[in-house]
C-alpha cells in the first residue's frame, strides 16, 4: 500500500483523460491517471471512429470546432494521426422530412464556420453512384473524415507518458474523499493517491464520481452496435450518416466497411465487477438493413465481427463538462452520449486550461452539471 | 422443458441419444450436411468406400457413431447444415444462419458440443498454395477422397501426425518425409503414463511402426525452416537436433500441432475461461459432468477441453443426464463418472507426450506471416510492445493495435501463435497475455436486406 502525491488526479483513460495527461505533462503539470480497465477500453475505443462536425448540437460545436483542429497536428501531438483521414463526412436524408432537417442545419453550421455542401438528388447519385435510390439529398461536410478509434487513446496514452504523465491501468478507485484541501483516492488494491484537483473523465461511470461528490446526474449506459465486414473493393470515400442516426457507416481503404445502428445491451457493473456489454442480432441486423438502403452493394457481404462497449447518456444527449458545484477543484467531462470521439482531444486541452488558467475561451455553460435540477431529476 | 445441442460429432450425438432415452425431444443443430463431426465426417452421398478404409482402426466407433446418429435424428428436431453464430445467455436464444436464413432458437437448456479444430504454428511459407492443416488433409481423404497431393511432406507433433501420414501412405500419396517437432526422449518420458490408455498407446506405435517398416523417412526433434515455393510448396527444409540442415522436395504439406478447443460459442455465452497449462489451451470453465457457472449451458467433447473422440462421447452423454439431474431428473451416473476419470488420466499422458511447440512460435523471425487474414508479419506483432502507442500487456491490446485476429478468421488460427510471440516478447507466461476476446458472429455471416 503506496501514497502517491501530484497536481492532478485523472479518473479514466478513454480519448478525454489521455489528452488531459498529456496537455497538463505538457504544461509541466505533475499528472496520474487511473483506469480500472485498459485505456480505450470502453466508448473511447469501441465506437464508430467517426469524426465528425456535421450534425452537433450547437453547443458543441465550439468544442467540436477547437477539436478539428487538434485533430490535424495529431502527428506531431501524438506520434501518430492514429488513421486519421479527411474523407468528408456525408449526411443522407431519406424522406422530405429529412431533408428539411438537413436544409435547416445549414445555418446552424454557417454560425460556427463549420463549411457544408447541400447536394441534392441528381447531383448527388451523379457524385455517388452506389447510393440506393431511396437516397434524396445530401449534405458534405469536407473538413469532417474518421480515424481508428482503436489506435487513437492508446496512442494518446503513450504521448502523456513520453510527456511525463503517471498512467495506472487495471487501477480501480474504490474510495473517493475530500479533505477541504486534497481528493483523496483510494483503490482497489489498497493505494492512496493525493491531489488538489481531480479530473473526472470516466465516461459513464463519471456519474458515479458526481454522486460520490454529492451532485448525481441522470446518466444511463449506452451500447453502440457496431459490426466491420470482411474487406471488399474500396468505393465508400466519405463517412456516411443520415439524419436521425439509425444507421452510420465507411469503408477503410483497406476494404472492410465499418457499420453502426442501434444499441446493445450492457451492465456497466458494481464497483469491483468487471462491465460487459455485447451487441444484439436482431440489431445487427436491422443496421445490416438500414446499410444495404443506403449502399445496395452491400448486400451478402460477409459480417466477421461485431462488438459493444459502454458509453454514458445523458437525457439531453451532450455530456456534462465543467466545475464541480459542490467540490473546488473537481473538474467534470462525461456523458459524451454516443459521440465524444472526435472531442476528446479539445476535452483533454480544455481541462488543462480550466486546471492551469482557471478559463476557456470555450462557451460550458450549457454543459453544467447542476442543469438537471436538484437530486439528479432531468 | 426446451433443450438445444449443438454439435453432432461423437458428443453430441451422444448427449442427444441420452436425452431421448429420456423422453426430451432437443432441436440438434449441426454445421455439416449430415453429422459425425471432423473425426467421423462422412462422404457426400457419391463417394462410396467402407468404413475401413475411410476410419481404419477407428471404422468400429465410426460405424457405431454413424448408427446412433442416424436412429437419433428422427427423433429429434433436426437442423443439419445449420450455424449457430451467437448465443444471449440472458434471453437464452441461439441465433441461426441456415441456407441464408436467419433464424433463433429458444432453449431452458443447451449442451454445446461444438468440437476442434487444428492448432497452427506459423512455419516461413506456411500460406503457399500446397499447404493445409493436417486436420484438412484428414478430411480431404476420407470425406473428399483425395489427398492434398501426390509427394506430401507432414510437419507438427501429436497423434494425428502419425495417423494422417499412415492414412496418405495407405492411400497411396508419396509420403516424402514425417517431421516431427518432439524429442524423441519426450516422448519416452510419456510413454509409461500412456499405458493407462493401451489401445491408444498402441496405435499409435502401430502407425509409427509401420511408417518405418516402409521406408518412410521420419525425423524428431526437428526445427522446420521454411516451406519453400515460388507460387505453389515445392519443398521443406528443417533443421534436427544435431544442428544439420535438410531438404526435400515436396508439393504439399501438412502441418498442425494438436487440436484447440472451438469455444467461441462457449466464450459469447459468458463462461469464464482458465488457461489449462496440461494441453497448453484456453478452456471454458465447467466441472466433470459439463455442468458450466451459465446457468441451463452445458458443455461437452473437445469444445470444452481436448479429450479426443472416446472421451466426447461419455462426456456428452454424461452433460446429458447432468441437464436431467438439474431438472430433477433421477439418473444413474456412476459408470460414466469412473469412465471419465481413467480417460482423463491417460490424456494427460499425451498432452505430456505431445507438448506445444511454443519456442517455435516464440522464435519465428520478424519477417514470417502469422495473421494471413490481415497479412501480419511476427514483427508488426512484437513492435506492439514498443511504439508509437501504449505497449500491449496483452493480446487483445496487440490485436487492438496491429490488427492480429481482425481477419476472417477472428483468430482462430493465428491467435494461439500470436499469444507465445507476444509472451515471449514481453518475457511473460502466455496465460498472462490472456486470449481474444470472443465476439459475434461465430463465423461470417451475410448481411442481408431481409432479415
Amino acid at each position: 500500500m503506496t501514497e502517491t502525491r501530484c497536481d492532478v488526479l485523472i479518473v479514466g483513460g478513454g480519448g478525454a483523460g489521455c489528452s488531459a495527461a498529456l496537455h497538463l505533462a505538457l504544461r509541466g503539470s505533475r499528472v496520474v491517471l487511473l483506469e480500472r480497465g485498459l485505456v480505450g477500453g470502453q466508448a473511447s475505443g469501441v465506437n464508430y471512429g467517426g469524426v465528425r462536425q456535421q450534425g452537433r448540437n450547437p453547443a458543441e460545436l465550439p468544442i467540436a470546432r477547437k477539436s478539428r483542429e487538434i485533430w490535424g497536428r495529431m502527428k506531431q501531438l501524438a506520434g501518430t494521426e492514429a488513421e486519421f483521414t479527411v474523407t468528408g463526412h456525408l449526411k443522407l436524408a431519406r424522406d422530405d422530412a429529412e431533408e428539411a432537417n438537413l436544409i435547416a442545419y445549414l445555418d446552424v453550421a454557417k454560425q460556427h464556420g463549420l463549411p457544408l455542401r447541400m447536394i441534392g438528388r441528381n447531383a448527388l447519385h451523379g457524385e455517388y453512384p452506389w447510393l440506393g435510390p431511396k437516397v434524396l439529398a445530401g449534405s458534405f461536410a469536407p473538413e469532417d473524415g474518421s480515424a481508428n478509434p482503436r489506435l487513437m487513446t492508446p496512442a494518446l496514452a503513450r504521448a502523456a507518458r513520453d510527456a511525463g504523465a503517471t498512467l495506472h491501468e487495471r487501477t480501480e478507485v474504490m474510495d473517493y474523499a475530500h479533505d477541504g484541501a486534497d481528493f483523496r483516492l483510494r483503490t482497489a488494491a489498497g493505494d492512496v493517491f493525493v491531489a488538489p484537483v481531480l479530473l473526472n473523465l470516466a465516461g459513464f461511470w463519471g456519474g458515479r464520481v458526481a454522486e460520490a461528490f454529492g451532485e448525481a446526474v441522470p446518466i444511463v449506459p449506452l451500447s453502440p452496435n457496431m459490426l466491420v465486414t470482411e474487406p471488399m473493393g474500396y468505393f465508400i470515400e466519405p463517412n456516411l450518416g443520415v439524419v436521425g442516426g439509425n444507421v452510420y457507416l465507411r469503408q477503410i481503404p483497406r476494404g472492410n466497411v465499418i457499420i453502426g445502428g442501434g444499441h446493445g445491451e450492457s451492465d456497466p457493473g458494481q464497483p469491483g465487477q468487471t462491465p460487459w456489454s455485447r451487441p444484439i442480432p436482431e440489431v445487427t441486423m436491422e443496421a445490416a438493413a438500414l446499410a444495404i438502403a443506403l449502399v445496395p452493394a452491400l448486400e451478402g457481404v460477409q459480417v466477421i465481427r461485431s462488438w459493444s462497449g459502454i458509453d454514458g447518456q445523458m437525457p439531453d444527449r451532450i455530456p456534462v463538462i465543467g466545475p464541480s458545484s459542490t467540490t473546488p477543484g473537481l473538474f467534470h467531462a462525461f456523458g459524451f452520449s454516443g459521440h465524444g470521439f472526435q472531442l476528446g482531444p479539445a476535452i483533454g486541452a480544455i481541462m488543462s486550461e480550466l486546471v492551469l488558467d482557471g478559463r476557456t475561451d470555450i462557451p460550458l455553460e450549457p454543459f453544467r452539471i447542476t442543469r438537471f435540477g436538484a437530486a439528479g431529476q432531468a | 422443458m426446451k433443450v438445444a445441442v449443438v454439435g453432432a460429432g461423437p458428443a453430441g450425438v451422444r448427449a442427444v441419444e441420452a436425452l431421448l432415452a429420456h423422453d426430451i425431444r432437443p432441436v440438434w443443430i449441426d454445421e455439416a450436411m449430415d453429422g459425425g463431426g471432423r473425426i467421423y465426417q462422412r462422404p457426400p452421398a457419391g463417394l462410396r468406400r467402407d468404413a475401413k478404409t475411410l476410419y481404419g482402426f477407428e471404422a468400429p466407433r465410426a460405424t457405431a457413431l454413424h448408427a446412433a446418429l442416424d436412429a437419433a435424428k428422427p427423433h429429434a428436431d433436426w437442423r443439419p447444415e445449420t450455424l449457430v453464430w451467437n448465443i444471449r445467455p440472458g434471453q437464452r436464444q441461439l441465433s441461426t444462419l441456415s441456407a441464408g436464413r436467419q433464424g433463433v432458437v429458444e432453449y431452458d437448456a443447451a449442451i454445446l458440443c461444438t468440437g476442434a479444430m487444428d492448432r497452427v504454428v506459423p512455419v516461413k511459407g506456411w500460406t503457399l498454395p500446397g499447404v493445409t492443416t493436417m486436420g484438412g488433409a484428414q478430411i480431404a481423404l476420407k470425406s473428399q477422397g483425395c489427398g492434398i497431393g501426390q509427394r506430401v511432406a507432414f510437419l507438427g507433433s501429436g497423434p494425428l501426425l502419425w495417423l494422417v501420414a499412415y492414412q496418405y501412405a495407405k492411400a497411396g500419396a508419396e509420403v516424402v518425409a514425417v517431421l516431427d517437432t518432439t524429442r524423441f526422449a519426450t516422448k519416452l518420458a510419456a510413454a509409461p503414463g500412456m499405458l493407462r490408455g493401451p489401445a491408444t498407446f498402441a496405435k499409435g506405435l502401430y502407425y509409427i511402426g509401420w511408417l518405418r517398416a516402409h521406408g518412410i523417412r521420419i525425423a524428431e526433434g526437428v526445427t522446420p525452416l521454411a516451406i519453400e515455393g515460388a507460387g505453389s510448396v515445392s519443398g521443406i527444409s528443417w533443421r534436427d537436433a544435431r544442428g544439420g540442415v535438410h531438404r526435400v522436395e515436396c508439393d504439399a504439406v501438412g502441418l498442425g500441432w494438436g487440436l484447440k478447443p472451438e469455444a467461441q460459442l462457449a466464450d459469447l455465452a459468458g463462461i469464464p475461461f482458465a488457461f489449462d497449462a496440461a494441453q497448453h489451451n484456453w478452456v471454458p470453465r465447467r466441472d466433470a459432468a459439463g455442468r458450466t457457472p451459465v446457468t441451463g449451458i452445458y458443455l461437452a467433447g473437445d469444445g470444452s477441453g481436448i479429450g479426443g473422440a472416446e472421451v466426447a462421447e461419455v462426456a456428452g452423454a454424461r452433460a446429458a443426464l447432468a441437464l436431467l439431474q438439474d431438472a430433477g431428473r433421477k439418473v444413474e451416473t456412476a459408470a460414466l463418472d469412473r469412465k471419465l476419470a481413467s480417460l482423463g488420466r491417460f490424456r494427460v499422458a499425451l498432452e505430456k507426450a505431445f507438448p506445444f511447440p511454443s519456442h517455435l512460435a516464440a522464435g519465428l523471425p520478424d519477417d514470417a506471416l502469422f495473421c494471413r487474414c490481415e497479412g501480419l508479419t511476427v514483427g508488426e506483432l512484437r513492435a506492439t510492445t514498443t511504439g508509437p502507442a501504449i505497449p500491449a500487456p496483452e493480446l487483445n491490446r496487440a490485436k487492438a493495435i496491429s490488427r492480429a485476429g481482425m481477419g476472417r478468421c477472428q483468430g482462430r488460427v493465428c491467435g494461439a501463435a500470436a499469444a507465445e510471440i507476444l509472451a515471449a516478447q514481453l518475457g511473460c507466461s502466455v496465460a498472462e497475455v490472456g486470449r481474444l476476446r470472443g465476439q459475434a458472429p461465430v463465423k461470417p455471416i451475410p448481411l442481408t436486406a431481409t432479415p
